[in-house]
């Protein structure tokens, strides 16, 4: 069975612990949600799973398809399946998100040259963009430059959805969107799920969970996992807030 | 060229950086301490006039009672003593390529340079080590009086024409190098373009220099005359030899009333090279230059191209970019002298440093007195691909205009780890990130190339962060 797992994993940054022992598995085609309340380790832990060159895993691992890849660099992992659509996209001066798209494309298929703009692949890329409510001027933008909020967490849900990851990281993907934005982003990840990519859900708040339903929920605080259920914790969590689980688990 | 041009481009990897040496037969090298009787037997090689030997002479005696400069970083162990100073390699007829040493042509041929001068080039120069050994011209070009040959073939044929720019562009006591490069100049191209003559397809001279401890010092003149346009381009190359050799070449232009010279470097010598282009330029009125400067290879390099606009509305146009990607130097600038009323400038520099490697960016804006309204607008990016590599920035002005206006803006930028971070989660590895950072800072040089320059680029600076950590 495909999947991505955690397993035991302890990472620190600049010699602080941010996460302890935290395991998880998720299938393809599964939806998984990650919560807590703001620098509970949410982040840290996606930009682990995808290899972020400052964090250390001091112990366990992380494994898709049952490759231990704890130890590839960023690219490599990506070129497995992994995709993180980053809570705050760096902009990347002197490269077009259309150069971007295209070249991660072309390492995928083996293309020498990462330049080549396949005229194959524009009718799909221009449906992903009207769907994601961006326009073909953002494609010729520089990668991130000048772009709004919104826009930002539009152009990533782009690039995943041209990818089409195995297994998709969405960190805080409605933080900044309109009710609008939310929808779609909503509808897309239901669609990539449908279509078999396995999906991380990170957030603060529940909104966007409402429309997905996803089969587990994790709630992270101080790096650690303090709880996990179903979606019935989401709703607990909005209506009293992680005060409340705080409580749950003291009692 | 066009974006969707740069997406086609296919990598036709050039095999230079492997080879040690190009075996080409030679058939006279002279060496040895540097005296006066060398620049005689060069001169008498060359069957030249005597006005010419005198300026040779004039030239031999300022190199030695000038110092050497100073603020030289990385030349150390130049020694012109040691070098050849003028290889003459052994080629029978310069119109055609088959007359060239087989290794030329093959290297030609994997650079696609037969195929461009077919399709895009009006004219081509094949320079190897200190002789030009293939012009060719396109017919119309002749019709029009256009004069395109080797500088040591208009110095016999158009004495007149030739001295009336020859050195009084680039003067000769402007530093040791310059004077070095007079008293043994030999080999590079000639243009003459009439009046109202636009020449749309570009000029092309192609630079080599073949094997350790030559020295190289090409002298190339371009003279638009009025109202004219011409776009010249010059590409350099060599193998990677053993130790190492020096170029120390010379491109003097002329711009006359309303006409408009684009002259275009890509400088891709090996890191065996020692590099110094004296360029410069004087602008008429109403005339317009413009330098492009690609500067990626060679080992050590100072090149500054300049212009002195000495006519009401002269105007000049400076983009220089250089990698320093190793151990080594790029000392790049520009030199604008605005000696008239509204003349105008653009100075943009960019430059890449990356393991281990420094730029400089070296300028001079100068505003002379009753150059009125004049302007000039200086822009320095300087790009660091990691925490060893340098950049300095070294702008001068000197305005002596009330009403000119200089303007400077620099920024210098590290790429940080986490839009490496970025593009590697995109798949992309990290020298593939780093290249396509490089090639996007490098285009607003890579969009004004013509297609076979902008194709050259693009492969060199792939091939370049192919091999970051393995760098020779």
């Amino acid at each position: 069975m495909s999947s991505l797992k955690v397993e035991n994993l302890t990472v620190s940054i600049e010699n602080k612990v941010v996460l302890r022992d935290v395991s998880f598995e998720l299938q393809r085609g599964e939806i998984l949600s990650i919560m807590g309340p703001n620098g509970s380790g949410k982040t840290s832990l996606a930009l682990t799973i995808m290899g972020h060159p400052r964090y250390r895993v001091i112990s366990g691992r992380i494994l898709i398809d049952e490759e231990d890849i704890t130890n590839l660099p960023p690219d490599e992992r990506s070129l497995r399946g992994l995709f993180l659509a980053f809570q705050n996209p760096v902009e990347v001066r002197g490269i077009r998100l259309s150069t971007l798209i295209f070249s991660a494309l072309n390492k995928r298929r083996g293309e020498k040259n990462l330049l080549k703009s396949d005229p194959q692949i524009i009718p799909l890329l221009m449906k992903n963009l009207r769907d994601v409510g961006l326009s073909n001027e953002h494609l010729q933008r520089e990668v991130n430059l000048g772009f709004s909020g919104g826009e930002k967490k539009r152009s990533e849900l782009l690039q995943a959805l041209m990818l089409k990851p195995k297994f998709l990281i969405l960190d805080e993907p409605d933080s900044g969107l309109d009710v609008d934005g939310i929808k779609i982003t909503a509808e897309k990840i239901k669609e990539l799920a449908s279509q078999g990519t396995g999906i991380i859900i990170i957030t603060h708040y529940a909104r966007l969970l409402k429309y997905l339903s996803p089969r587990e929920i994790i709630v992270i605080r101080d790096g650690k996992i303090v709880t996990r259920g179903g979606s019935e914790l989401s709703y607990l969590i909005e209506e009293k807030g992680y005060e409340a689980l705080n409580g749950d688990l003291n009692a | 060229m066009r974006e969707s041009d740069i997406n086609s481009l296919i990598a036709n990897v050039p095999k230079w950086e492997e080879l040690s040496e190009l075996p080409t037969p030679k058939e006279i090298i002279v060496g040895g301490e540097l005296r006066e009787s060398v620049i005689r037997d060069i001169s008498r090689i060359k069957k030249e006039p005597n006005w010419m030997l005198r300026l040779r002479l004039k030239a031999f005696e300022i190199w030695k009672k000038l110092p050497a400069p100073n603020w030289l970083l990385g030349v150390e162990d130049l020694n012109v003593e040691d070098l050849a100073h003028y290889v003459k390699p052994a080629v029978s007829t310069k119109n055609d390529f088959q007359s060239l040493p087989e290794k030329i042509l093959e290297f030609y041929v994997s650079l696609g340079i037969p195929e461009s001068e077919a399709k895009y080039l009006s004219g081509l120069a094949g320079v190897l080590d200190s002789e030009t050994i293939l012009i060719r011209i396109k017919e119309w070009l002749k019709k029009k009086n256009v004069i395109f040959m080797e500088t040591e073939e208009a110095v016999k044929k158009y004495p007149d024409l030739v001295k009336r720019y020859f050195s009084k562009i680039y003067p000769m006591a402007d530093h040791k190098f310059a004077a070095l490069h007079y008293a043994l100049w030999s080999g590079g191209a000639f243009v003459y373009v009439p009046p109202n003559v636009k020449i749309t397809q570009p000029i092309e001279a192609f630079f080599m220099i073949s094997s350790s401890l030559e020295s190289q010092y090409e002298h190339t003149m371009v003279i638009a005359d009025e109202n004219s346009y011409i776009h010249f381009i010059e590409g350099c190359a060599a193998p990677m030899f053993p130790k190492y050799s020096f170029h120390d070449g010379a491109v003097e232009v002329y711009v006359h009333r309303k006409a408009h010279v684009r002259f275009t470097t890509i400088q891709n010598w090996s890191k065996r090279i020692i590099n110094f282009n004296n360029k410069r330029s004087v602008v008429e009125e109403d005339g317009y230059v413009e330098w492009l400067e690609g500067g990626i290879g060679a080992r050590v390099s100072y090149v500054y191209p300049s212009a002195v606009l000495r006519g009401r509305n002269a105007k000049a146009s400076i983009l220089a970019v250089s990698i320093a990607n190793g151990p080594y130097i790029k000392d790049s600038g520009a030199k604008v002298y605005h000696l008239a009323p509204n003349t105008k400038s653009e100075v943009i520099a960019k430059s890449i440093s990356s393991n281990g490697g420094l730029t400089v960016y070296r300028g001079l804006i100068y505003m002379a007195k009753g150059a009125k309204n004049a302007t000039s607008h200086v822009q320095c990016d300087s790009l660091l691909l990691d925490n060893k590599s340098r950049s300095v920035t070294i702008p001068h002005n000197q305005v002596l205009e009330n009403s000119a206006d200089v303007t400077h803006e620099a920024t210098a930028g590290r790429i940080s780890e986490d839009a490496l971070f970025y593009l590697q989660s995109r798949g992309l590895s990290e020298d593939e990130s780093k290249s396509l950072i490089v090639l996007g800072f490098m285009h607003d040089l890579i969009k004004e190339l013509p297609f076979e320059m902008a194709n050259i680029l693009n492969t060199v600076v792939q091939l370049e962060f192919s091999k970051i950590g393995g760098v020779g």
